[in-house]
């Protein structure tokens, strides 16, 4: 559903910061700290990365940040006074790809299906994410084998793709990313009658998505798959932590005297004391069957109760997996199992 | 390559061990740990440069061991890793047979710590020029330069603990970055918690550190965390004159006290 | 922010405080805020997140029965961070409360049917709940019978309940320690809950059975139901599984796809057998 297409010069991009700016907004981009490349605030596009498939850690951390207060309290005698946070502040999440647009949707199924997260809605509904579609892709990616593609305009307010010229054609998606060209119309000039198909890098389909969500509920009892899967896993929360899908949390209170803060942290089902009881117990004991739950979680699960998949394809969790766990050969493994 | 496939081939078709842990073909250029349990299996085995995870780090894990007595293709960190975990008693003589990779490449059967304690006395574990300059240069800072370039290497971490995971030396099964009672190490990745986590766990391995370097290997937004273990191993070495996994019995240097200690405060 | 904060606790003063078995306290709480605790409501079987400040949260069910609004009671025992910090609070003191959360016993079903309820040690607190919700409404039961069993007579939970009931009349009570852990004085049975349950031996027709206990206890006790006629669906269960927010949103308490904070706590036996071992 594409409102308008227009052209966006390179060199005004560093414009349009000003005007997002100007409007109170905080602009979020990926800078490049050593080889890794995070979103951080930036006070110009100067400071941006210029060159990167993906960037380390995912955008989910604008919407859904790995340490956030969910309130405040204070103890005045016996009593105890709670305070909320303030509304979150405009942001403008820049230069994100199309399967990290992606995932929003996904984050959102979780925090408003049922009980509605009110700090995490306030947050998304804060943000627009004006995302630069994908000219280069690597053997990690799989956002086609998942519903996605590198010019996929599914979850972004802008899309821009960079082409021949070096300009952006940009896709103006939704009324978001409307109330942002108003804010600097004469930025975005008149698109040109250009494809942008030729511009987007090429990523095959890797697997068959509706075999594999098929074949899951069989192999839960595999026993030995997943055990093969994961004799080399290392029970980290990497792959859980640079995802951008990946919601679980945690709860945790912070306190100081008489005042304190109860936290939700980014938690990772592949750590061994996420399902562990008080008593010792632990449903869930060993790492295959943690590795199990990160798929079928993802790729089942997900699907049936959230109506999405779990995963956009983006490739992270194998590019950053110490132990080489590679999710898209696993679940080409699965899919062709016969 | 090949005399380690032979000898791969032959521990198992013997029944003398269960598994080789080496490394073979993984996503695109890269390699990873395999599990070879079957002697035609022992092809995917491959030793090169890429090799450097420290492949002790599975001799712990319950799934691994539960696979039988295991060969394990070591070079040298992977050799130290084996004694610090024996010297701690977490691996018992005999349990497992190394394959001893020298820096050329050349494969040596150990199937005892005492061929292990050997075979390391052969090398030189100074740090390279290289590294010894990084840690100068870390050093010739100001504390407060310092104390600026370690905040900002924190201040990327998520908490994943893929340090810790990768870690041979991490095989505790409850860490106290667990603890809750009393919670001494705050679970939220922020800045108190993130610089608590570090600093503990680079105490906790001072003088077990066997600088194999997978702690920044694993580490997914990278931060050089090897620069603090390299940093109190050199500290211990100058202090203590020890060196961590060259013996599967030795003294672990914070722990114990001597008549012949510089320090006087308990006599 | 438009939509109320879902994690933001009630704030519920200790108004009484009983001290059960070793370890083992009940505490009842009132809403600091009264109109809160008028629209508070809830069902038999749901549960909540208590709260101390500045230490977390612990999942435990309420278990006083909605029929007795006004305030709600937990029972815990002291074995973690949240419980060991909730065992040191007084009389008086403020504590947080999320909930009620979960699903519920549907007892409007079992109308007219016999209820017999399975409990062993602290596992009956989510019992007791049901057990006095039956009780205030009595003329809607047929029979009812309690099994509750504990490894010694100090370990039993609710001592004075027990009594009561006991002498009400209007349900049959077996209550049982196992062996060696009896007193002189003890009146009760001696023998696991199992053997306490077969030679009890209740009748199935129009009944339903719930469980409650330690995991040994349900997996011994759960084929002497089957033995003595007792059908899948109309034996109940809870499950315990870790859980963070209680709201089906962190992940942790999930079985399968089922989120126990949403799809449960409680579950027939039918259900469970359909479910991943992952409890």
């Amino acid at each position: 559903m594409i409102i308008e297409k227009k052209l966006l010069k390179q060199d005004s991009v560093e414009k349009l910061f000003a005007k997002l700016k100007a409007d109170g907004r905080r602009i979020l981009a990926p800078k490049a700290q050593g080889d890794e490349i995070f979103f951080e605030q930036v006070a110009s596009a100067s400071e941006m990365a210029k060159d990167y498939i993906q960037t380390t850690l995912s955008p989910k951390g604008a919407v859904f940040p790995r340490v956030e207060a969910l309130f405040r309290y204070q103890m005045e005698g016996k009593d105890v006074k709670i305070e909320n946070n303030s509304e979150p502040q405009p942001t403008v999440i820049f230069g994100l790809r199309p399967c990290d647009a992606a995932s929003f949707a996904i984050l959102n199924s979780v925090f408003s299906w049922d009980y509605q997260d009110s700090q995490f809605k306030s947050r998304l509904a804060q943000t627009a994410a004006i995302t630069v579609s994908c000219s280069r892709a690597d053997e990690y990616c799989f956002c086609t084998s998942v519903g996605g593609s590198p010019g996929d305009t599914k979850g972004s307010d802008i899309l821009l793709t960079r082409i021949g010229s070096g300009d952006y054609l940009a896709e103006i998606l939704t009324e978001k990313g409307k109330a942002m060209v108003t804010l600097a119309p004469e930025l975005f000039a008149e698109a040109p009658s250009e494809d942008k198909e030729k511009y987007l890098a090429k990523v095959p389909v890797k697997f068959d998505l509706k075999k594999l969500t098929e074949k899951l509920p069989e192999a839960f009892n595999n026993n030995e798959l997943w055990m093969e899967q994961s004799l080399r896993c290392l029970g980290c929360g990497a792959c859980a932590f640079v995802c951008p899908a990946c919601v679980c949390f945690d709860i945790q209170d912070e306190s100081k005297r008489e005042s304190g803060v109860r936290l939700r942290c980014w938690d990772s089902c592949g750590f061994s004391l996420f399902t562990a009881h008080t008593s010792g117990h632990n449903p869930r004991p060993v790492q295959s069957q943690r590795w199990r739950q990160r798929v079928m979680h993802k790729f089942s699960y997900f699907n049936d109760r959230q109506k999405y998949l779990g995963c956009v394809g983006c490739g992270r969790c194998s590019r950053k997996c110490p132990a080489d766990m590679n999710l898209l050969e696993h679940l080409k493994a699965i899919a062709e199992a016969r | 390559m090949e005399e380690l496939r032979k000898k791969a081939r032959e521990l198992l078709t013997s029944g003398a061990v269960k598994v080789i842990i080496g490394y073979g073909p993984g996503s695109g250029k890269r390699v990873r740990a395999v599990f070879v349990r079957k002697p035609e299996q022992a092809d995917l085995l491959i030793c090169d440069d890429r090799c450097l995870q420290n492949l002790a780090v599975y001799l712990t894990k319950p799934e691994v061991k539960a696979l039988g007595k295991a060969a394990v293709v070591a070079r040298l960190p992977t050799l130290r890793a084996i004694l610090q975990l024996a010297a701690e008693n977490q691996l018992t003589d005999g349990q497992v047979v190394a394959l001893g990779i020298s820096p050329e490449g050349k494969m040596t059967e150990l199937s005892q710590f005492k061929a292990i304690e050997e075979f390391l006395a052969g090398f030189s574990f100074e740090l390279s020029a290289e590294e010894k300059a990084t840690l100068e240069k870390l050093d010739q800072m100001t504390p407060e330069q310092r104390w600026q370039f370690w905040q900002e290497q924190f201040a990327k971490c998520v908490r994943c603990y893929g340090c810790r995971a990768s870690c041979p030396l991490c095989y505790c099964e409850k860490c106290l970055a667990e603890c809750n009672q009393p919670q001494w190490i705050p679970a939220a990745s922020h800045q108190i918690g993130n610089l608590d986590w570090h600093i503990i766990r680079a105490m906790h391995l001072a003088n077990r550190c066997v600088n194999c370097g997978d702690c920044s290997r694993a580490c997914p937004v990278g931060i050089p965390l090897h620069l603090l273990n390299q940093k109190l191993a050199e500290e211990v070495f100058k202090q203590f004159g020890a060196r961590s996994g060259m013996k599967a019995a030795q003294e672990y240097a914070l722990c114990n006290w001597k008549l012949e200690d510089r320090e006087n405060f308990i006599k | 922010m438009s939509e109320p904060n879902i994690y933001q606790p009630f704030l519920m003063r200790i108004d009484k405080i009983t001290e059960e078995a070793p370890l083992v306290k009940t505490f009842k709480l009132v809403f600091v805020n009264d109109e809160e605790g008028k629209k508070f409501q809830f069902k038999a079987g749901q549960f909540g997140e208590y709260s101390v400040f500045g230490e977390g949260e612990c999942t435990l069910c309420i278990a006083s029965p909605p029929t007795r609004p006004g305030y709600i009671e937990c029972t815990f025992r002291q074995a973690g961070r949240v419980t060991g910090a909730l065992a040191g609070k007084e009389e008086g003191e403020i504590i947080g409360f999320r909930g009620p959360y979960g699903n519920t016993f549907p007892l409007e079903q079992w109308q007219g049917k016999n209820l017999l309820f399975i409990a062993g040690g602290i596992a009956l607190p989510p019992l007791r709940c049901v057990i006095w919700n039956a009780l205030d409404l009595r003329d809607r039961f047929k029979e009812i019978t309690v099994i509750y069993g504990a490894r010694s007579v100090a370990d039993l939970v609710y001592k004075q309940e027990l009594e009561e009931w006991a002498k009400r009349g209007d349900l049959k009570i077996l209550t049982t320690v196992d062996p060696g852990g009896e007193t002189p004085d003890w009146k009760g049975e001696i023998g696991f809950v199992p053997a306490v349950l077969e030679k009890a031996d209740p009748i199935c027709e129009n009944t339903v059975a719930l469980v409650c206990g330690p995991p040994i206890m349900i997996k011994l006790t759960l084929p002497v139901l089957a033995k003595l006629g007792f059908s899948p669906e109309n034996t109940f269960t809870t499950l315990e599984n870790r859980m963070k927010c209680g709201i089906g949103k962190c992940g942790h308490c999930m079985v399968g796809k089922y989120f126990v904070c949403k799809d449960g706590p409680v579950f027939t036996l039918a259900q469970l057998n359909q479910l991943p071992p992952e409890y």
